[in-house]
């Protein structure tokens, strides 16, 4: 036995070896009970329309079908808003509200039955102009969640102050999650409408109350597992919801266990992807580069239902900061209704298209004030005292972006490779490079206050063996081994003592979902504290044996010594066991601090931030519009790291698919409404070649100020954020094909298309 | 005819006498073998999380590809060995050092697709590639997506999975005796094989096939399946009887002579990769960019005509170079130049019974130079937004010929004939060009669609004339691609 801490060493993933053997299992690769039906969902080939008749008698009668099921099938509550707006209906009540909706399903012996059959059905629209515009939507008013302000001073006043007035728009593009793994959820009926359900989801609390209100059954009937997820990022925090729900009313329905597949182009159609922004900004600066006002308006794209929207709207203007003081600002956003998919969570839920307006400012100040957007960017940083105050009125007081951005552009040579690639562009007609070196700061809590808060429960067995469950999932994120080496810390146990257990809610109820990057800091927490709470009646049992103290009692790895006796942790959980101590302990966690005001957009949301930084080059091929990055450097805060192997994985990983959403990964909608691009033949993520040929990533030297879990900082979304500088560092060698004399407005996703034409407008303009 | 289908499933032999002519190999391991570990990401040959590896014998030896199991349809097994991931590990439990290393990398985050990757890198591993350059690494993987890690660590664990110990004698060991037990296989016999009246048949000599042609007229006619999948998992299409030319041996060659190479229909990218590079540098990057080596393993040139499709990457480079196609009936046999080839969008001039049975390209001659371009939105394992094929040849500083044809441009692979008699017999110089880039706005009327708006199609098919041009101009500046010639990768 290994008596070093775990916390801080680079373990492996706990599946590890399952993953690379195969033998882990998702939802899709669980046996299936015997009877077992497969489900198809029929969806609408219509963004809005009315449906006149929909005849399924051909669908009912077609060879294999088991059951037909539409909204008549639902015996509880027709609706799974997840913010209980009471807009999103299982099945299309009537109106089709987007390309994809869902109108029925069809459960049979395979899901290639159940498809088939779903194609006789006959169904007829009356087509409804459709809301495709995010403009025509705002000009509208038509929300799906009420406007949000943020405001301090006067930025209107402000700006006409300034010497220099900007104003621009930005178009951000979305991003389809693509995780490998699809939505899946496979429902088993049981006794007393009892429902226990698999779901691929990082909310199974949600799930559980969602099949329950569908069902028509108290949240106690329904039982939720997930072991793991073959990817989430945002993307099953809401939306596995509908098919844990057609499950469950088929398996209902049927008496028969059912399972709910999609496969990639109905997943991709289906479901709801990162939201599109319109940002309209107006900023005042000083000859100096020094902002003075920045005036923003955030319109979204959020589809048909307000699903996360809100939230997500609001920490765009959470993040319209980024690392700048402004020191007067007014932030609007309208998250606008249009005939789409639901737009929903995806890994820093909105917090990005935030700091991307923010780096598009700094980008315009850079090119009117003639000076290196990164002493721009310098400039304009948070400071000490009422330079510390964020546009929504809370102070910073971890600020350490100063010192993560000067070593990051040490480790980049910025200065040097600057002047590199000034020569390189001189020299070179066809080719230009750019540079680009942007920061992070990223504001960790839910916003929603309620949602800080988590549970977990340890059984220690009689054999010694610690059996170990919190409500966060598993996503491919590292939680569970985090999490696991908390508990081993505590209990001196080395970790393959601690069985990592599937997420049910059977267990652990009412727990949030496993996003904001919040997971290892609730749940290890809550981990912790049942650890703790299990060693306390542990070394209480052990004085108590001995007459001594509780604090006479020495717990080390493996065992206690107390009074010159050393009794091993079996001996001691065994002896324990038959002096009737409770071995079984539940784990409670609520962040402090924290409180925010929506309606006057003031309050403290964030228990802290993390920083970071990355250095970019590219190279763009002036004639196609194709381009290279050449060199990434990153420095990344995670405070003082769990586990340095998974923060590393996180930052890499999350790098590289904010790179995705920046360059390649171009959602396609076309006149009608209907997603063009709902596979990986026509949706681009990077691929192994897109990984830059030098990336050299390293963590900052840091301890979280605040009482985190072993003063680690999340990190699961932040560094999605670090790409900007891929995206900052195009648009400055698009802006080098004309001088620097305009600013490039290459708007993201910089498809090579994207850069050919902003290379053409800039060209236009001289 | 042999109606009994004949494979390895790891070392156990597998015979099925009835099937789904189009059942997947996915399906198949999923569904009835319980083999999950492969996984279904796409089910469009993309995302190369189904990736398992295919053994068969070549010159004496057993030579290990990977394929995408989602659109191979199971009949293309016969005679094969097919490993998955669950044959890696030794029955002890050791790992392989590819597993090993995957592990030793932290190359695994959510690990769906892991399984794909393992069995992506197994089949590097297995034939014996060592040393392995940043570029042959790519290429290996470029056919499998990860969303979680970003590469990294699973690069890392390409590099390191040589001096990783692992558990290799258990597969080594049994090579030998499924060499034998395939060549065992081996026959003559055309594999007839089918359930519910719905067939598919493997012939073994060109007479047969053509037999089979002409007696099933409606038959789908299948090379690799990388597009004939997707119409059976993405448009769910019943295929009836499905006709599989690939244990044709006779198709399956490449024949040079002094001037000219003959593309038999059967030859998949990756076995045509080197003798094109050799010949056309350009059409080595091409292939390289085109699909990802599980495609390239299974997928024709042949196929990639005969299926007309208006951005396949064949087409626009051998138009360029003066190809002829050759189509061969029961009845006899015609031959005609490839752009004649294509009528109209999804119709080709394949009569009833007909088959593609090679494509003959003249050798570039003195003074002749191809050029190939491959524009899309991602470098790697992407369909092309245009596609351009430029041959130029000069005599001094003249053009006296130019063949232009691009992919993408138009509703077929079409050449620009404006484009092309701006240019001939006119000055070698840029004002020449820029003529040229003005006449290719006559030459087509491209559309918008999800890879490229109308717009930045005409202006990048102008801009790559230019492009060709400055080249060619000057041979000696450094490269003016973002994309290829990073090294010579050609497997």
């Amino acid at each position: 036995m290994s008596e070093a801490s775990p916390i801080g060493r680079a373990l492996a993933h706990d599946s590890a070896l399952r993953h690379v053997t195969g033998e882990a299992v998702y939802v899709d690769d669980m046996p299936e009970p015997a009877r077992c039906l497969e489900i198809y969902i029929a969806w609408a080939e219509r963004a809005h329309a009315r449906v006149k008749r929909l005849d399924l008698a051909a669908v009912r009668a077609a060879p294999g079908v088991v059951a037909v099921l539409t909204n008549d099938d639902i015996p509880g509550v027709n609706d799974i808003s997840p913010v209980g707006r009471d807009d999103e209906p299982v099945f299309a009540t009537g109106i089709v509200q987007y390309w994809g909706h869902a109108l029925f399903a069809v459960a049979a012996p395979t899901v290639h039955a159940a498809r088939a059959a779903a194609a006789l059905a006959s169904i007829e629209y009356e087509d409804l102009p459709p809301l495709l515009d995010v403009d025509e939507a705002r000009a509208r008013e038509d929300h799906v969640w009420p406007p949000g302000r943020m405001q301090r001073g006067d930025a209107v006043r402000a700006l006409a102050a300034s010497p220099c007035r900007l104003d621009g728009r930005i178009a951000i593009g979305g991003q389809d999650h693509f995780y490998l793994e699809g939505h899946v959820a496979l429902a088993l009926p049981g006794e007393d409408g009892e429902m226990m359900v698999y779901s691929s989801t990082q909310h199974p609390s949600e799930v559980q109350h969602m099949v329950a209100h569908v069902l028509g059954v108290p949240s106690h009937s329904v039982t939720v597992e997930v072991r793991r997820m073959g990817g989430g990022f945002g993307g099953k925090e809401t939306q596995g919801n509908l098919f844990a729900c057609i499950a469950a009313l088929a398996a209902r329905r049927t008496g028969r266990p059912a399972k709910c597949r999609l496969d990639r182009d109905d997943d991709m159609i289906m479901t709801g992807k990162r939201h599109e922004f319109l940002v309209d900004y107006a900023v005042g600066c000083e000859p100096d580069g020094r902002i003075s006002a920045v005036d923003m308006t955030f319109a979204s794209r959020c589809g048909y239902s307000a699903d996360l929207s809100g939230p997500i709207n609001d920490r765009a203007l959470f993040h319209a900061d980024n690392c700048y003081f402004y020191p007067d600002v007014a932030l609007v956003c309208h998250p606008c209704r249009t005939n789409m998919v639901s737009a929903t969570a995806f890994r820093g839920f909105g917090g990005p298209q935030g700091m991307v307006a923010a780096e598009r400012v700094i980008e315009e100040v850079a090119i009117r004030t003639g000076l290196d957007a990164l002493e721009v960017r310098k400039r304009n940083f948070y400071g000490p005292n009422e330079r510390a105050v964020t546009p929504y009125w809370m102070t910073i007081e971890d600020n350490v972006i100063e010192r993560v951005v000067a070593e990051c552009e040490k480790d980049a040579g910025y200065g040097a490779r600057r002047a590199a690639i000034g020569r390189f562009n001189t020299d070179n007609r066809w080719q230009k490079k750019g540079l680009a070196l942007t920061p992070v700061k990223f504001g960790i809590s839910f916003t929603n206050t309620a949602f800080n808060q988590a549970g977990a429960l340890i059984h220690i067995y009689k054999d010694g063996s610690v059996h170990l469950n919190h409500g966060g999932t598993e996503m491919g994120q590292g939680l569970f081994i985090k999490v696991a080496q908390v508990v081993a810390e505590e209990l001196a146990l080395p970790l393959e003592r601690i069985k990592i257990t599937a997420t049910t809610t059977g267990k652990v109820p009412n727990t949030s979902a496993t996003a904001a990057s919040s997971g290892s800091d609730l749940n290890g927490m809550a981990a912790q504290a049942a650890a703790r709470e299990l060693k306390a009646r542990l070394v209480a049992f052990a004085a108590e044996q001995h007459q001594m103290p509780a604090d006479a009692v020495d717990w080390l790895p493996g065992r206690v010594r107390v009074a010159g006796d050393e009794i091993t942790f079996d001996q001691l959980v065994h002896d324990a066991y038959m002096a009737r101590v409770q071995l079984s302990a539940t784990g409670f966690y609520k962040t402090p601090e924290i409180h925010w005001d929506r309606a006057t957009g003031r309050g403290k949301p964030f228990f802290y931030f993390a920083y970071g930084a990355a250095c970019s080059e590219v190279t763009i091929d002036t004639l196609t519009g194709e381009y290279r990055v050449d060199r990434v450097d990153i420095v990344h805060d995670v405070g003082r790291s769990l586990n340095p192997a998974i923060d590393m994985g996180q930052i890499e990983g999350g790098f590289i698919q904010g790179m995705g959403w920046l360059t390649t990964e171009e959602l396609v909608w076309d006149k009608e409404g209907r997603l063009r691009t709902h596979a990986p033949s026509t949706y681009k993520i990077p691929t192994c070649a897109d990984r830059p040929e030098i990336f050299n990533i390293r963590l900052l030297e840091n301890v979280n100020p605040k009482a985190t879990i072993h003063r680690s900082k999340a990190v699961g979304e932040p560094p999605l954020m670090l790409a900007i500088s891929v995206w900052q560092a195009l648009s400055d060698a698009v802006a080098a094909t004309a001088g620097h004399k305009h600013p490039a407005r290459l708007d993201p996703p910089a498809t090579p298309e994207k850069v050919l034409m902003a290379i053409d407008r800039l060209a236009g303009l001289a | 005819m042999r109606q009994r289908l004949r494979f390895l499933l790891g070392h156990e032999p597998v015979e099925l006498e009835a099937i789904d002519p189009t059942l997947t190999v996915l399906e198949w391991l999923r569904r009835v073998a319980y083999r999950r570990g492969t996984k279904e990401g796409c089910a469009e040959g993309d995302c190369g999380a189904c990736s398992v590896v295919i053994a068969e014998p070549e010159d004496g030896r057993l030579r290990y590809r990977a394929i995408n199991a989602c659109i191979r349809f199971m009949a293309t097994l016969d005679g094969c060995q097919l490993l998955t991931v669950e044959d890696l590990k030794a029955p002890d439990g050791t790992l392989h050092p590819v597993q090993a290393a995957m592990v030793d990398s932290h190359g695994s985050q959510c690990g769906f697709c892991t399984p794909g990757f393992v069995m992506t890198l197994f089949a590097l591993h297995q034939n014996g590639d060592t040393a392995l350059s940043r570029g042959r690494i790519d290429d290996a993987l470029a056919g499998n997506l990860c969303r979680c890690t970003g590469y990294g660590p699973i690069i890392e664990a390409a590099r390191r999975m040589r001096e990783t110990p692992g558990a290799v004698a258990h597969l080594a060991h049994r090579e030998a005796e499924v060499l034998a037990r395939l060549d065992s296989w081996r026959d003559g016999e055309t594999l007839a094989i089918g359930e519910g009246g719905r067939m598919i048949y493997a012939p073994t000599e060109l007479d047969a096939l053509l037999d089979l042609a002409a007696d099933h007229p409606q038959a789908t006619i299948l090379a690799g399946a990388t597009d004939v999948g997707l119409w059976v998992t993405k448009q769910q299409r019943r295929l009836d009887p499905v006709i599989w030319l690939g244990r044709v041996a006779g198709l399956a060659r490449i024949e040079e002579t002094e001037d000219a190479i003959h593309i038999g229909a059967g030859v998949t990218y990756a076995a045509a990769h080197e003798r094109l590079a050799g010949l056309w540098p350009d059409v080595g990057e091409l292939v390289r960019r085109l699909g990802a080596e599980q495609i390239r393993h299974a997928g024709t040139i042949g196929g990639n005509i005969a299926n007309g499709s208006p951005i396949g990457d064949s087409p626009p480079w051998l138009i360029a170079a003066g190809a002829t196609l050759h189509l061969a009936h029961r009845d006899g046999r015609r031959s005609l130049p490839l752009e004649e080839f294509f009528l109209a969008y999804g119709r080709q001039d394949r009569r009833p019974g007909e088959i593609v049975e090679a494509v003959s390209v003249p050798k570039p001659e003195a003074g002749t130079e191809l050029r190939c371009y491959k524009i899309s939105k991602r470098f790697d394992q992407d369909i092309s937004a245009v596609c351009a094929g430029i041959q130029l040849r000069r005599d001094g500083d003249r053009i006296v010929e130019a063949r232009i044809a691009y992919g993408g441009m138009a509703a077929t692979p079409r050449r620009a004939l404006r484009a092309e008699a701006a240019l001939i017999g006119q000055p070698f110089a840029e004002a020449t060009f820029r003529r040229a880039m003005a006449a290719l706005a006559a030459d087509f009327q491209p559309i918008d669609d999800m890879r490229a708006s109308a717009a930045y199609r005409l202006k990048v098919a102008q801009n790559l004339l230019l492009k060709a041009y400055l080249e060619a101009e000057d041979a000696t500046s450094p490269s003016l691609r973002l994309a290829g010639r990073r090294e010579p990768v050609h497997v």
